[in-house]
């Protein structure tokens, strides 16, 4: 009786959801076709017809839109890798310094976090952007011939070059999600008993073999969770690279949206692109706990 | 698995949300009337053309323009609210009915014209521009040819991002594109020396460089790379409406050729009432012939647009005159009569 009232309200619920659905998509379908905008995906492989200041593979303004589209999409990945590296580093060195024992570091992480997270991200982007890097004369340093030179075009450093707006959205994105980090680095430290660290001490290990093999690998079940929320954002964050001018996915997708007038399969390749690279990093993550966790109950 | 099933459906419904707009197949001439309200999608940050003021009123040809169609379409020109809106976002606007008509710098082009394209209708166009690029005096860059290997700072999603590409590759000339959302941010690249050269259409280089603090140091080069026909835009599937908007930018032309203006215009609906023989006047004024009514309109509209905005030629005045902020000179923005591509089918 109990199992079968259950069951009923549970179709019930599927009934209400997959009509719901349905008369939404259905709308979409006729004001598609009242609008004149059906779906149509032919328009990917005409001509982009626009330049990209960076690519990493070779790209010229006759590929086509889904070539363009591709080429975004690994400046993205490009961005998005390389801040979550050094955000990671970055977060975990503040997360320390800002449980350690040591008050100046204590104090200058706190003001760091505090600073960094109370202020928009757009406004920081823009900050290092305009701020930052164009304002860098070329006359301001030195150049050290054919290794490193720096102006406001960007670093150029033994034959590699990195542009300001990659720069600029790469260091904006590290900065603000570290202080994130550091906070969830901070709590799974904390989440460690204070017993931990007297145990650790009173076996006479050093403060930073104590905090490497006693407290870290306890904090890290707790840290993991958090840590992998940061990385979304992060990905999704990426996105404002539009502001600073690097052509990220999204800022191709918006030349495209107006050259074509495709904004509805614009939207769906945007949207899929980044769901895909989100369970790529959420599913990542998830291996690394359940390792983290097996690690702990067997080590 | 779960997770990507989860998303995909999560995915569907939101994009389904997002596209529920109104079902009404009527034209939208008739919401505007019933509105008593005229929504005119702008850009709001180009002096000259729609400028927000510091007392919070939008000023410049393409504000005056929305006016003009306020003016015949309700017979008040105060009764508009303006929209600014990027030039990402302006085409989206219109097609999901959050903008009645756009009159916002938008180049009128064969691909936005068309069903299969942008799907939109064009009215005439209120101003003949063309893109052109302005770099540093102290540069001594003199043609396209000196820019070659340099970066020049772009309006992303625009004309210009293609017109920029065309130029430089018919020329065989490299250069690296620097793309930017909005003008404000094309600008503080360029100025900040971020590239050697911004481009835009003429007028907006002109009305940017009115802004900057020794406008005197930077120069527009000579070379012109496109046609910009610059046209507002409804809904390419509104006929009414779109017909609308095209005879009420056709009477701001013909008034400036027939000498009707926001002064005089009192005076000469008495002269064409009192004077039966004068026809043609008396069907542009809406005193016989009913033109109005055959577009939607009431059949007196060219006396409520003159009286509120003046002529084409008073509005041009009025905005980029030599008197204005923004002087930019009329060029092919004359009459046909008098060396510029103006000109107005007649009222028949």
């Amino acid at each position: 009786m109990k199992i079968n009232k259950k069951s009923v309200l549970q179709l019930g619920v599927c009934i209400i959801f997959f009509g719901g659905l349905g008369i939404l998509i259905n709308n979409l379908t006729i004001n598609l076709i009242r609008t004149g905008l059906g779906f149509n995906f032919t328009w990917l492989f005409k001509p982009a017809s626009f330049a990209l200041a960076e690519h990493p593979l070779p790209y010229t303004s006759s590929d086509s839109y889904a070539w363009a589209i591709f080429i975004g999409w690994l400046n993205s990945l490009k961005v998005i890798v390389s801040s979550l590296i050094l955000a990671t580093f970055l977060g975990t060195l503040i997360g320390l310094a800002r449980t350690g024992k040591n008050f100046l570091l204590g104090i200058i992480s706190a003001g760091y976090i505090t600073v960094v997270r109370q202020t928009p991200l757009l406004l920081q982007l823009m900050f290092w952007y305009f701020v930052g890097f164009l304002s860098l004369n070329d006359n301001m340093f030195i150049q050290i011939k054919n290794i490193f030179n720096i102006s406001n075009e960007g670093i150029e450093f033994s034959g590699l070059t990195f542009s300001s707006e990659f720069l600029a959205l790469f260091l904006g994105l590290s900065v603000f999600t570290s202080a994130y980090i550091a906070e969830v680095i901070r709590g799974g430290i904390l989440s460690v008993s204070g017993g931990q660290w007297e145990a650790f001490r009173s076996l006479g290990l050093s403060e930073r073999e104590g905090i490497t093999r006693i407290i870290i690998p306890q904090a890290l079940p707790a840290i993991i969770p958090g840590l992998t929320s940061q990385y979304l954002n992060l990905a999704k964050n990426s996105t404002l690279a539009i502001a600073v001018g690097y052509s990220d996915i999204y800022a191709i997708n918006d030349t495209i949206i107006n050259q074509t007038g495709r904004a509805i399969e614009c939207f769906i390749i945007l949207l899929i692109s980044f769901l895909l690279l989100n369970l790529v990093i959420t599913n990542t993550m998830e291996i690394m706990n359940k390792l983290t966790l097996k690690s702990k109950k067997y080590g | 698995m779960r997770r990507l099933v989860s998303g995909i459906v999560g995915l569907a419904a939101l994009l389904t949300g997002c596209a529920t707009t109104n079902q009404d197949n009527s034209s939208r001439l008739n919401l505007i009337k019933n509105r008593n309200e005229l929504i005119c999608g702008v850009s709001g940050k180009i002096p000259g053309f729609s400028f927000l003021k510091s007392d919070g009123s939008y000023q410049g040809l393409d504000v005056d323009i929305c006016k003009a169609f306020a003016a015949a379409i309700i017979g008040d020109s105060e009764k508009v609210q303006f929209r600014p809106l990027t030039a990402a976002e302006r085409f989206t606007a219109i097609k999901t009915g959050e903008i009645d008509l756009l009159s916002r710098n938008t180049t009128f082009t064969l691909s936005r014209d068309s069903l299969g394209g942008n799907g939109l209708t064009f009215a005439p166009v209120v101003f003949h521009d063309g893109q052109g690029l302005m770099v540093k005096k102290e540069s001594r860059i003199n043609s396209l040819k000196d820019l070659a290997n340099k970066s020049i700072c772009v309006g992303s999603g625009t004309t210009t991002e293609q017109n920029i590409n065309d130029a430089f590759e018919s020329a065989s000339l490299p250069y690296t594109p620097i793309k930017y959302q909005d003008l404000n941010q094309v600008v503080a690249g360029y100025l900040q020396g971020r590239c050697a050269a911004m481009t835009s259409d003429r007028s907006q280089l002109a009305a940017a460089r009115s802004g900057f603090k020794n406008p005197k140091e930077h120069i527009i080069l000579d070379d012109v790379l496109s046609k910009e026909p610059l046209a507002p835009a409804s809904d390419g599937q509104d006929q009414k409406l779109s017909d609308a908007m095209r005879w009420v930018i056709f009477s701001l032309i013909s008034a400036e050729e027939q000498g009707i203006t926001k002064v005089n215009i009192d005076q000469k609906v008495q002269i064409a009432k009192d004077n039966p023989q004068l026809k043609p006047l008396r069907r542009f004024l809406g005193i016989d012939g009913g033109l109005g009514e055959k577009i939607g309109l009431s059949n007196d509209f060219v006396i409520k647009v003159i009286s509120s905005t003046g002529n084409y030629g008073e509005i041009y005045e009025r905005h980029l005159g030599q008197n204005s902020d923004v002087p930019i000179p009329r060029g092919l923005n004359e009459l046909y009569n008098k060396g510029g591509v103006h000109i107005s089918p007649p009222f028949n």
